[in-house]
């Protein structure tokens, strides 16, 4: 097996037989001539040849990559009209009475050379353009007639590079993916593989070129620009399956885009997704996701080697609202102790971490810490649809004091005339037993519970997540869990909250059903189970 | 003679397809139209020509519009340098 690293250009994964693109060979010979009336009206001939054959060729576009993709063979066919490209033709085969073959190869080395000298990459780019229509011409004018693709499987075809003509020429049935030598991410190639949906990797490099013969077998990873020639039986299954989710993805999400996530009876269910860092605000956009139903905002205190600044928080909490766009943006507070430990907070060494000294406990015994962080969100809170959501309550009390907090911060910026939002939704984390066995109690004082069950089934079934010896004894649908999970549901409802799931058992689509027969408003998840959740609650009826 | 300047605002700058449109579009009048930035020209009908020019977002184009039709030439060709770049 040998790798090949290249530039993905279309994402998704292809395994099968290569085919070698074989380029008719366009050399062309200076012939000396004195009829050059002759050789201008052969060229003219073959110009009109051309301009019908991109007709066809744009027609074809047209069906197969839309009409703003197509549009550039209507441009070669301008281009071949030009007055300056025509010029110059007809000058060469005046002045150095030549053959118009000639005239058009060195006309098309001149104005290509004109657009690669240029210094911005699109139009540098454009010299393929003018090397496409040249030698449509220059093959037009020496009888070759065009190379069909003669196949009846699907293969992987691999050029030195592509022209726009030669890739929406190829029957798209029988090809599996494209592989080039050279190229550029800005050329119609690469636009064109993207809109035929065709997996492409460009860049490859000549030594991939030169080791390549038609049928060898092959992996080409479009996500990561990997070629694999002569693939072990182990990459193949790799790449199958990775071949076979991305499918199901690609169909889930053209089957669901922008389709509400209504039950068969019609009720409405908010799918959301959980991140850890501003930088998985893409996975949740490109998966469809309704809104962020936990942002952990851990990743600011892990990543840095001091408490961070309230700046610092305020930019990328502002980040994370604006490219939501208005959609729901739940931010928890410092969940920091038991797994997840930072040195500057200096926590003293515990026998028990997880019943220990975490999350709201630091946050109300080191209220600087907590207020930094509130000031930031309130301030943020202006670029969006925000809500905050408290970790790990166990008591009315502690909530009291958060909520006071909360309004002495507002107070705060009120005086200082800094700008908040009154829509921040306020929430707790239902994750301690205790919490959920007093939700009655807890729900009248916030907008919203989010269940968190990875932490509530530790604590219910007084079993350690982190230790793998008790496994057996971990059973996530276990009648407590759910009781306790019915229970808040019950109360928050009462109250007029909402409530969620955020833990891993949202994405459980076992147990979709009997969450929305709960009563749960939201399953908040992580982005690659988005689609997978909203598709679970459409085919579910209530009634 | 009439003239009129535009700043590019399409990101690309007069890329492949508009500067097919405008080179399609000047071809219907019978004036002479030139663009010219930074003492490089080209004549509006010369699609190579105009892409040659390399005009990118945020240059200034000055349009010169010369002939029998040169009122409704240059509103159109003003309109259009509006709806398209």
């Amino acid at each position: 097996m040998i790798k090949y690293q290249g530039k993905g250009v279309y994402g998704a994964v292809a395994i099968g037989k290569i085919s070698l693109f074989k380029k008719q060979d366009t050399a062309v010979k200076r012939i000396h001539t004195t009829d050059t009336d002759k050789e201008k009206q052969r060229f003219e001939q073959a110009k009109a040849m051309a301009i019908q054959q991109l007709d066809e060729i744009y027609e074809k576009a047209l069906k197969e990559v839309g009409e703003a993709n197509a549009a550039i063979f209507e441009i070669h066919q301008m281009m071949l009209e030009d007055e300056d490209y025509n010029d110059s033709i007809n000058n060469i085969i005046e002045s150095q009475n030549v053959n118009a073959d000639y005239a058009v190869a060195v006309t098309a080395d001149n104005f290509a050379d004109m657009f690669s000298a240029m210094d911005d990459a699109y139009m540098k780019a454009r010299a393929a353009d003018v090397r496409d229509i040249s030698n449509r011409l220059i093959n037009i004018l020496s009888g070759n007639t065009a190379v069909s693709h003669h196949s009846d499987e699907k293969l992987i075809v691999c050029a030195s590079d592509l022209a726009p003509s030669e890739t929406v020429s190829l029957d798209k049935e029988k090809v599996l993916a494209f592989v080039t030598a050279h190229g550029s991410s800005n050329s119609h190639t690469a636009i064109l593989a993207r809109n035929m949906n065709i997996p492409a990797v460009i860049g490859v490099g000549d030594d991939f070129l030169e080791a390549v013969r038609d049928g060898d077998e092959a992996v080409v990873d479009g996500f990561t620009g990997e070629v694999l020639l002569h693939p072990d039986d182990e990459s193949v299954q790799t790449y199958r399956r990775k071949q076979a989710e991305d499918e199901e993805k690609k169909r889930l999400l053209l089957e669901l885009k922008g389709k509400e996530n209504i039950t068969k009876d019609g009720r409405k269910i908010n799918v959301y997704a959980n991140i850890g860092s501003v930088d998985n605000i893409g996975a949740v956009l490109l998966n469809d996701a309704g809104g962020i139903g936990l942002f952990r905002s851990e990743f600011l205190y892990l990543e840095n080697s001091d408490y961070p600044t309230e700046e610092q928080q305020f930019g990328a909490y502002k980040k994370v609202l604006e490219s939501m766009a208005g959609k729901k943006v739940i931010i928890r507070t410092l969940d920091i102790g038991a797994d997840k430990q930072v040195d500057y907070f200096k926590l003293k060494k515990e026998e028990n971490p997880a019943l220990g000294y975490r999350a709201i406990r630091i946050c109300l015994t080191r209220p600087e810490i907590f207020k930094t962080q509130l000031r930031a969100l309130y301030r943020a809170s202006v670029f969006g649809n925000l809500g905050i959501m408290f970790p790990m309550i166990t008591s009315v009390s502690e909530l009291e004091q958060i909520l006071a907090m909360c309004t002495e911060i507002k107070e705060e910026l009120k005086s200082q005339n800094v700008e908040f939002s009154e829509n921040v939704e306020l929430g707790i984390m239902i994750e301690t037993p205790a919490a959920a066995i007093i939700s009655d109690k807890l729900a009248p004082m916030v907008d919203f519970f989010s269940v968190g069950t990875n932490d509530l089934t530790q604590y219910t079934l007084a079993c350690d997540r982190q230790n793998p010896d008790i496994e057996e004894f971990v059973d996530t649908h276990h009648e407590a869990i759910m009781r306790l999970i019915e229970m808040s549901a019950v109360n928050a409802h009462k109250c007029g909250a909402w409530i969620g799931i955020c833990g891993e058992l949202a994405a459980d689509t076992t147990l979709t059903e009997t969450f929305l027969r709960m009563g749960i408003d939201e399953l908040s998840v992580s982005p690659t189970f988005v689609l997978k959740v909203r598709d679970a609650v459409r085919k579910i009826d209530l009634s | 003679m009439k003239t009129f300047s535009y700043t590019i605002k399409d990101e690309i700058g007069i890329h492949a397809r508009p500067a097919g449109l405008l080179a399609k579009a000047a071809k219907e009048f019978e004036s002479t139209i030139t663009l010219e930035k930074d003492g490089k020209t080209a004549a509006a009908t010369k699609l190579m020509a105009i892409m040659g020019m390399g005009v990118k977002c945020g240059d200034t184009v000055n349009v010169t519009v010369e002939g029998a039709d040169e009122e409704k030439a240059a509103a159109d060709m003003e309109a259009f340098f509006q709806a398209n770049l």
